[in-house]
C-alpha cells in the first residue's frame, strides 16, 4: 500500500491516490466525565468513498471526525490512514496530509484568496511557480474565475464563494483524505443544494476519501456512499449505504432518525434511468415532460402536482423514453418491487408512509403517513 | 554688595543670548526672532532628545509588553497579575514615580530614570492591546490554521499576530502620544527633552516664547508620530480596508 506518501502530489494535474481509513474501537473519554464521548467506534472507509457521520447533537460526530486529524487526542483504540496509525505521526505533519473544511470556513481574513489556497503548499515548501499554477487550477476546479478571485480578500466574497475557496484550500496539497465538518451548514438552502451538487461532481473527479459530518439526514443520504449514524454517547447505531439504511434500519432509533418519510427518501436515490418505464407503444404522449435524469421522488412530486396524470419522460435530446405513472412509482415500493421495504418489522406503519403520501397529494415533501 | 542689575537680568539668559531682542524686552508672548536664533542651540537639540526619549521608551515598553502578552496569551492565569501591576504603575503620578526612582543607585538623576518611568506608562496600554488583539482572532480561523497543519508558532506568527495588528498598532498610537506628552516632565530629573525650555520658561515667569515653541513642538511631534503609525497600519493591513468595499 503506497499509503504514507499518497499526499505527495505527482504533478499539478494528477490527483494523488485516496487512502483508506479505518477506525478501530476508538474511544474518547474526557476527564471528569463518566460517559465516554465516543464509545468503541469502529468504521472502515474504503479509499475514494464518502463516509457521512450523522446523528443528533451530542452524538459526538464532530468529535469523531476531529480524532482523525488529532485535533482531539483519542483515549483508546487506533485510527489507520492508508494502513498507518495516525498516532505515530506528528500532528502538524499528519494534518498537512488531510484536507480540512469547517462550517465557518475559517479563511484567513488577512490573506488573499490565492494566499489562502496556498497555505498548505507553502507549509510543505512548494516552489512559487508550482503554487501559482495550483491556485489557478483549484479555483477553476471549484468554479471560480482565477483572474478575478486570486487577489481578493475573503470579506469581498459571498458565503457560498468563501466555502468554495475553503474546499479549494483543503484540496490544495492533494490530500488522500478530506474531513468536512458541516461544510454547507451555514449556507442558504438554494446555494446549499448547488454546492452539494458541485461537490458531488468534484468528488467524481478527485475521488478522495472523505469523512463528512452533518446533522441533516437528507444531506447525508445525498452525499454519502456510506452513512454512519451515531446516537448519544458516540455509539454507532448503524453503518451502511444510504439505500440499505432506508430500507433496513437497524433499530427504532435509526428508523426514527431517518424519518417516517424514508420511503420517499428512497425514491430520491433512484433516477428514472433505473426504472422500467411504460412504453407508449406508438401513442403520442401528452403529459408534462420530465427529464430522464430526474429522481423518482421528483417525478412523483410532479405527478401529484399534475393531478395524478402520467408524465412523459424525455432524454437529453428530448426524445421520449417512456411514461411514468403513479402506479408505476407505487409498484417500485410495493412488495416485490425494486425499492421494496426489506424491513419486516416495520410493517404497515413505516412502509405505508410513501404510499400514504402519494394518496394525499400535498405530502410529497413531508411524508405524512395517512395509512 | 552685589549690583542687582548685573546678576539678575529681567530677561532670562537660558539657552544663550536671549536678552538682546526688542520683542523680548517688550515682553510679548511670542518672538519669532528668538526662535530662529535659538533653533539650533536650544530647540533642535531638545526636540532630538525628546524623540530619542520617546522612541526608546516605546521600543522598550513594546518589547516588554509583547513578551508578557505572549506569555499571558498562552497562560491565562498570568493576565490578571500583569494587568494589576501595570495598572498600578500607570496610576502613579509621574512626578511621584521620579521621586521613588531617583534614590536607586543605578538610576539617580539621569535619563535612565526618566526612561524607566516612561516605559512603565506604556506597559498597561500595550499589553492590553496585544492580548486583546490576539484573543479577538476568530476561533474558526485559528481552528482552520491548526487543522491545516500549522505548528503553534506558525499559527502565532502567520495568523494570530497579523490579525492582531490593528489592535497592536492602536495601542502603539496611544502609548506613543502618551509618552511624548509625558517626556516633557522628564526634564524635572534630567536635562533632556522639550521639557527643558518649558520648565525654564515657567521658572522665570516672564519670557514665554520658549514655552510656546517647545510645547507646540511636543504637540506637533505627537501628531506626526500618530500619523506615521496610521500610515504604518495602512501599509501592514491592506486587508482591513477592503471591508467597506464588499463586492458580491
Amino acid at each position: 500500500m503506497p499509503a504514507p506518501d499518497t499526499a505527495r502530489p505527482e504533478g499539478t494535474s494528477g490527483f494523488a491516490a485516496a487512502a483508506p481509513l479505518e477506525l478501530q474501537r476508538v474511544t474518547k473519554r474526557y476527564p471528569g466525565q463518566a460517559a465516554p464521548a465516543i464509545a468503541e467506534l469502529s468504521l472502515e472507509v474504503p479509499a475514494g468513498e464518502v463516509c457521512v457521520l450523522v446523528g443528533p447533537s451530542g452524538s459526538g460526530k464532530t468529535t469523531a471526525m476531529r480524532l482523525i486529524n488529532r485535533m482531539i487526542e483519542l483515549t483508546s483504540g487506533d485510527i489507520l490512514l492508508g494502513g498507518r496509525s495516525v498516532l505515530e505521526r506528528r500532528p502538524d505533519e499528519l494534518r498537512r496530509e488531510i484536507g480540512y473544511v469547517i462550517q465557518q470556513v475559517g479563511l484567513f481574513p488577512h490573506c488573499t484568496i490565492g494566499e489562502n489556497i496556498a497555505t498548505v503548499p507553502r507549509l510543505l515548501g512548494w516552489d512559487r511557480a508550482r503554487i501559482a499554477q495550483r491556485i489557478d487550477e483549484l479555483l477553476e476546479l471549484v468554479g471560480l474565475d482565477p483572474e478575478q478571485m486570486r487577489g481578493r480578500y475573503p470579506v469581498q466574497l459571498s458565503g457560498g464563494q468563501q466555502q468554495r475557496v475553503g474546499v479549494a484550500r483543503a484540496l490544495a496539497a492533494d490530500p488522500p483524505l478530506m474531513l468536512m465538518d458541516e461544510p454547507f451548514g451555514a449556507i442558504d438552502p438554494i446555494n446549499r443544494e448547488r454546492l452539494q451538487d458541485e461537490f458531488l461532481r468534484l468528488q467524481a473527479t478527485v475521488r478522495k476519501t472523505i469523512v463528512f459530518v452533518t446533522h441533516d439526514i437528507d444531506e447525508a443520504i445525498k452525499m454519502g456512499d456510506r452513512i454512519a449514524i451515531l446516537r448519544e454517547g458516540g455509539v454507532l447505531a448503524q453503518y451502511a449505504p444510504p439505500a440499505e439504511l432506508l430500507s433496513r434500519p437497524a433499530d427504532d432509533f435509526v428508523a426514527q432518525f431517518v424519518g417516517a418519510d424514508r420511503g420517499l427518501k428512497r425514491l430520491a436515490l433512484t433516477t428514472l434511468e433505473d426504472v422500467d418505464l411504460i412504453q407508449p407503444n406508438g401513442l403520442q404522449p401528452s403529459g408534462r415532460r420530465v427529464p430522464l435524469r430526474s429522481t423518482v421522488r421528483d417525478a412523483l412530486s410532479m405527478i401529484l402536482t399534475a393531478g395524478g396524470r402520467p408524465l412523459t419522460v424525455v432524454d437529453e435530446n428530448d426524445r421520449v423514453a417512456g411514461l411514468v405513472t403513479l402506479d408505476l412509482v407505487g409498484g417500485l415500493l410495493g412488495a416485490g418491487g425494486a425499492l421494496a421495504d426489506h424491513d419486516d418489522r416495520a410493517g404497515a406503519g413505516d412502509g405505508g408512509a410513501a404510499d400514504g403520501g402519494a394518496g394525499d397529494g400535498g405530502a410529497a415533501g413531508g411524508g405524512g403517513a395517512t395509512a | 554688595m552685589i549690583a542687582i542689575g548685573a546678576r539678575a537680568p529681567v530677561i532670562p539668559t537660558f539657552g544663550g543670548s536671549a536678552s538682546s531682542y526688542a520683542c523680548e524686552r517688550a515682553n510679548r508672548l511670542f518672538c519669532a526672532n528668538w526662535v530662529s536664533r535659538n533653533w539650533s542651540s536650544v530647540l533642535w537639540p531638545a526636540l532630538r532628545q525628546h524623540i530619542v526619549l520617546s522612541v526608546v521608551a516605546v521600543a522598550i515598553g513594546f518589547a516588554l509588553s509583547f513578551g508578557l502578552a505572549l506569555l499571558a496569551y498562552r497562560r491565562r492565569r498570568l493576565e490578571q497579575p500583569v494587568i494589576l501591576i501595570s495598572g498600578v504603575l500607570y496610576t502613579i503620578p509621574s512626578l511621584a514615580l521620579f521621586e521613588i526612582l531617583v534614590p536607586f543607585k543605578p538610576l539617580g538623576l539621569s535619563a535612565r530614570t526618566a526612561e524607566v518611568a516612561l516605559v512603565s506608562y506604556t506597559l498597561l496600554i500595550l499589553f492590553r492591546n496585544i492580548v486583546t488583539g490576539l484573543r479577538e482572532v476568530p476561533d474558526e480561523v485559528r481552528e482552520a490554521a491548526r487543522g491545516m497543519g500549522m505548528t503553534n508558532r506558525q499559527v502565532l506568527w502567520r495568523v494570530e499576530l497579523p490579525l492582531a495588528l490593528p489592535s497592536i498598532i492602536a495601542g502603539l498610537r496611544i502609548a506613543t502620544v502618551t509618552v511624548i506628552a509625558l517626556a516633557t516632565v522628564a526634564s524635572y530629573i534630567c536635562d533632556q527633552g522639550l521639557g527643558v525650555p518649558i520648565f525654564a520658561a515657567i521658572q522665570d515667569g516672564v519670557f514665554k516664547t520658549e514655552l510656546i515653541v517647545a510645547g507646540g513642538l511636543a504637540v506637533a511631534l505627537a501628531l506626526c508620530a500618530d500619523g506615521l503609525l496610521v500610515l504604518l497600519q495602512r501599509a501592514l493591513t491592506p486587508w482591513a480596508r477592503r471591508e467597506t468595499s464588499r463586492a458580491t
